[in-house]
């Protein structure tokens, strides 16, 4: 069971109230880009074990869409933040850090 | 206009602590920029109360539910107003059910030229209390929140079972419940079901 809480209305809740919809920090590739982008972009998912970047809506709440970093093997949660940013702010980077140095997913690290 | 009805039509439960289906309740959805000048002061002609900080609850009228439970409580809870923080962009407006259209009528007045929505939701909803001694246990084995920190003043917006609610308490040991009017029936159950006499868990 994830502990999250949500970084637009300041509920600390479980699993349950929340959804989560999927990986974090998609950029998106639409008509005209090259195939290998728009691939990358519909299919290509991170499937990792340890640090993960996630997108969840507190849809039994305010209804609104965050970002969470967590791990997937202890499931322990190193902090939520807003979804209107392209990438984790620094004290996120700083948390997760703190308990997996040398991590790193996708571009960031 | 036709007679309206309450989902239940008042349909009550005395176990554990009592359970009230709580009738008629005028309710406006409010979205907007919460933090504009224009919008404050419309809500405040709306509501009679000042736009609550986050998760919070405003309401004006409603202490003299405070000392009542059950059917008293009911009445003096439908006769206040208030305003509700549902999330940064939304607040529910509460005021007597036949007042709803007249309060989103002053919204849309005070508003005119500004990019926010008012809507008449009442009868989208039913209202629930819960009073007595163990309404926190209630609750608690209802919906994953943390009844012990759990306030006057303040509104949760959350799941009981299935379904999702939002509750605030209207007096000491005293509740409000609202839900769809399409779950009323099941959120009555619920209820009932979590107030058996003997039931209770003993945690709050």
């Amino acid at each position: 069971m994830l502990i999250l809480e949500c970084p637009c209305c300041g509920v600390t809740g479980e699993e349950t109230e929340f959804h989560g919809g999927g990986e974090a920090h998609l950029k998106r590739f639409g008509p005209g880009s090259a195939d290998t982008d728009f691939e990358n972009y519909l299919f290509m998912r991170e499937n990792p074990k340890g640090v993960h970047l996630e997108r969840w809506r507190h849809v039994n709440g305010c209804g609104k869409w965050f970002h969470v970093a967590r791990c997937t093997v202890t499931l322990e949660i190193f902090g939520s933040y807003s979804a209107q940013t392209l990438e984790p702010p620094q004290e996120i980077k700083d948390a997760i850090s703190a308990k997996r140095p040398g991590w790193s997913w996708r571009d960031f690290s | 206009m036709s007679d309206t009805v309450s989902a239940l039509q008042g349909a009550a439960f005395e176990g554990i602590a009592r359970v009230e289906e709580a009738g008629l309740r005028g309710m406006v959805t409010f979205r907007g920029d919460l933090t504009a000048a224009k919008v404050k002061t419309a809500v405040k002609a709306a509501s009679g109360v000042a736009i609550p900080g986050q998760r919070g609850i405003a309401m004006s009228g409603e202490g003299g539910a405070a000392a009542a439970t059950g059917a008293a409580a009911a009445t003096g809870a439908a006769a206040a107003t208030g305003a509700a923080w549902m999330s940064p962009d939304e607040l529910l407006i509460l005021v007597p059910h036949a007042e709803a259209d007249a309060a989103v009528a002053t919204l849309n007045d005070k508003l005119s030229g500004t990019h926010f929505m008012a809507e008449n939701v009442s009868d989208a909803r039913a209202v629930f209390t819960v009073t007595g001694g163990k309404a926190r246990e209630v609750i608690g084995k209802l919906a994953p929140v943390d009844m012990g920190a759990f306030g006057q003043g303040e509104i949760r917006r959350t799941r009981f079972a299935q379904v999702p609610a939002a509750l605030w308490m209207h007096g000491e040991e005293a509740f409000t419940i609202v839900c769809f009017r399409s779950v009323a029936d099941y959120m009555f159950g619920l209820l009932r079901a979590a107030a058996q006499e003997g039931s209770e868990v003993g945690v709050y």
